[in-house]
């Protein structure tokens, strides 16, 4: 809701709630300063934020709420080994001089606990309820998933954060997104949030806070949460949240950085006040049925270039935007497809499971799952799976489920970014064909000229077996 | 912050829907730890090959653009990665005004903090732009006056925050400015630490 319209309204939002509590000041230029709870930090946004303090002569002003992480660079193989890639470990020793010397926790690449810093800051219990949190890093919007309010800054954002522990900003509008019904068997978070960007388009949140409502939402679990407010980003809005309930007190429960026991019911008591009140007003309202949601894939360059496994890639009769229409012509140059094509008629030559939206343990359960006692197709050139974090690695090592990958003919591999952005040793070649279970598909952003198709775990596990995409519901288990 | 003047010329259209981050500049470009280099990895991807031949059709490769400031743009432009690259390029080549239906909010914000002015305009009058600009006009941006005249005498004039038009103007140091409420920050975080033992605002 506008601050306008919510003159005369007292029921407020989640989002009015969190933002009226973190607001320290008004700023000389309009805008608000607001407190920032949480600041995470990694290797490729935060070395120039860090000269920039150093240009103004300032420290860091809460290195206790501020914790270091590198991801992007990361390799994931030979993790003993030194970086070989120059620039990649300058900027992953940049990272770890600048934590030192501003007392800022780091988990470094031999800690169990590093990873992919947006899959961290819940495993640790970092992320919590009625929190702001930012991060360099434009998938903030996971931890929204908390009911916090989380999203993603620039490079002199981050400066900012360090050097006053606020931001400077304006208020978003509000939208709420209802899902409500039963999510048909195999139909995952991923495919929700596909639905969702496919109906409303990548600009479609632009300027808002999205709020997940409805009971399909409240079905999920804290894993399946974090990927769709994960991608809200991709729908273009600042945020996405969702209140808090039981299963994100029983999630956090006893988690390192979680409050302790004598804390426990006051922790509880404050964030299940975090939830829009009755009558709360919003500028924009989705809703969508969860029963009539399919197994998604993207055939484009853009997550809204999106369609059911079982359909076809659309024909340009049917876009009748002329901005989109080239937008699409684009799109079947570089991925190599045809208006009207079925997507399944691609053949693949590469599958990542992994990355900030799919890369947690339920996530790598799903897939297993679908391998279990089943072998790649021949046909592919390399099959991987990268656990978020050292934890999750460990913990699916624990269950058994490397070895399910290992078998199926996957390479299992250390925590990182990987294969989701092109900047670390893992890359898909030129014209090569990628099922990725990631966020972005666009153009060379698995590396230049490869050409990447958005899918849930379970999909991409399909798709491996088959070598090209498949429906996960025909696959069977 | 350098401070923004009138900047005029021609200008470049790019319709495209959707620009993102990484078409502004390709993540191998982000293995720097300064602001300055990335000019070269700017549009990488619209201007080369995978084998780094150039793309003579390619817009960005017309010599009548070479420096040109000024880039029309198709509807959410910038979205994507938070990347802040993506502004510290364009703005090594060249531009300094962005003009178009809507920009993504991480990448409008970066902008504006880099002295780079996004200016967003109803859909009709960006579509005249383009024409305007394929045409090869000249275009002379007036933050002051908040106005855009084409050399053919016709103006429009558009809207922006008062904040943003004075960061832009004045060049002011956003840092410097909050820091004026230090003692508010410190307050809140002693109020807020009693209301929230178990958090750590130190
Ligand atoms: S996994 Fe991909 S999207 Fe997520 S933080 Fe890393 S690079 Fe960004």
């Amino acid at each position: 809701m506008s601050i306008e319209s919510n003159i005369n309204n007292p029921a407020t939002t989640l989002y009015d709630k969190i933002w009226q509590q973190h607001i320290v000041n008004v700023h000389s230029s309009g805008g608000y300063i607001v407190y920032i709870d949480q600041h995470f930090i990694h290797d490729v946004t935060s070395p120039q934020a860090f000269d920039m303090l150093l240009q103004r002569n300032l420290p860091v002003f809460s290195p206790a709420s501020t914790l270091a992480v590198p991801d992007h660079n990361t390799p994931t193989t030979a993790r003993h080994l030194p970086i070989k890639d120059k620039l990649s470990k300058q900027q992953i020793n940049a990272l770890k001089v600048n934590a030192k010397a501003n007392g800022i926790t780091h988990f470094d690449l031999d800690d169990v606990r590093n990873g992919i810093v947006h899959v961290i800051g819940p495993e640790q219990g970092i992320t919590q309820p009625g929190m702001t949190i930012v991060c360099g890093d434009s998938h903030t919007s996971t931890h929204g998933a908390f009911g916090a309010l989380a999203f993603g800054i620039g490079t002199s954002e981050v400066a900012h954060t360090l050097a006053t522990q606020t931001l400077v900003l304006h208020k978003s509008k509000n939208m709420r997104i209802t899902v409500t019904g039963t999510l048909p068997d195999h139909i995952t978070a991923k495919d929700i949030a596909l639905a969702i960007i496919g109906k409303i388009g990548t600009g479609g949140g632009t300027g808002y806070v999205i709020e997940y409502a409805g009971d399909t939402i409240r079905n999920l679990s804290m894993e399946g949460r974090m990927t769709l407010c994960n991608l809200s980003i991709e729908a273009g809005a600042r945020a996405g949240m969702i209140a808090p309930d039981e299963k994100t007190f029983a999630y956090l429960k006893g988690r390192p950085m979680a409050p302790k026991a004598e804390y426990w019911g006051a922790a509880v008591e404050y964030w299940s006040s975090l939830k829009s009140d009755e009558g709360a007003i919003f500028d924009k309202e989705v809703n969508l049925d969860a029963s009539e949601i399919m197994p998604m894939v993207t055939w484009g360059t853009s997550p809204e270039q999106v369609i059911p496994v079982t359909g076809r890639i659309p024909s340009l009769k049917k876009i009748t935007d002329p901005i989109k229409k080239d937008a699409a012509i684009k799109a079947f140059a570089y991925m190599g497809l045809e208006a009207g094509q079925k997507i399944s008629d691609a053949p693949l030559d590469r599958i990542f499971i992994g990355s900030c939206t799919n890369s947690r343990i339920e996530d790598l359960r799903a897939a297993a799952k679908i391998l279990k006692g089943r072998k790649i197709s021949p046909s592919l050139i390399q099959a991987i799976v990268v656990p978020g974090s050292g934890l999750v690695k460990q913990q699916a090592e624990d269950e058994g489920l490397d070895k399910i990958f290992t078998e199926a003919g996957f390479e299992w591999r250390e925590p990182g970014c990987s294969m989701c952005l092109g900047m670390n040793p893992d890359r898909v070649g030129p014209q090569e064909r990628c099922a990725s279970t990631s966020n972005r598909n666009f153009e060379g952003r698995q590396g230049p000229g490869g050409r990447t198709h958005l899918l849930s775990p379970a999909m991409a596990a399909a798709a491996a077996i088959a070598g090209y995409m498949v429906d996960v519901r025909e696959f069977g288990e | 912050m350098e401070t923004f003047k009138t900047v005029s010329g021609i200008a470049i259209p790019f319709p495209l829907a959707n620009v993102d981050t990484d078409l502004i500049v390709p993540s191998r470009y982000l293995k720097t730890i300064k602001t300055t280099g990335i000019g070269e990895g700017a549009l990488y991807t619209l201007r080369f090959k995978e084998d780094g031949s150039l793309i003579k059709e390619s817009i960005f490769n017309q010599p009548q653009y070479k420096g040109c400031s000024i880039m029309l743009t198709g509807p959410n432009f910038g979205c994507g990665s938070s990347r802040e690259h993506a502004v510290w390029a364009l703005k090594e080549v060249g531009f300094r005004v962005l003009i178009g239906t809507s920009y993504a909010d991480i990448f409008a914000s970066n902008c504006y903090k880099n002295g780079i002015l996004t200016i967003t305009a109803a859909e009709d009058i960006v579509t005249c732009l383009m024409k305007e600009a394929e045409r090869g006009r000249n275009f002379a941006v007036n933050l002051e006056e908040q106005t855009i005249v084409i050399e053919n005498g016709a103006t429009f004039s558009f809207d922006i925050t008062a904040a943003r038009k004075g960061y832009l103007l004045q060049g002011l140091d956003e840092i410097s400015l909050t820091l004026k409420s230090v003692d508010q920050i410190k307050s809140y975080q002693v109020a807020r630490g009693k209301q929230l033992p178990w958090q750590s605002f130190g």
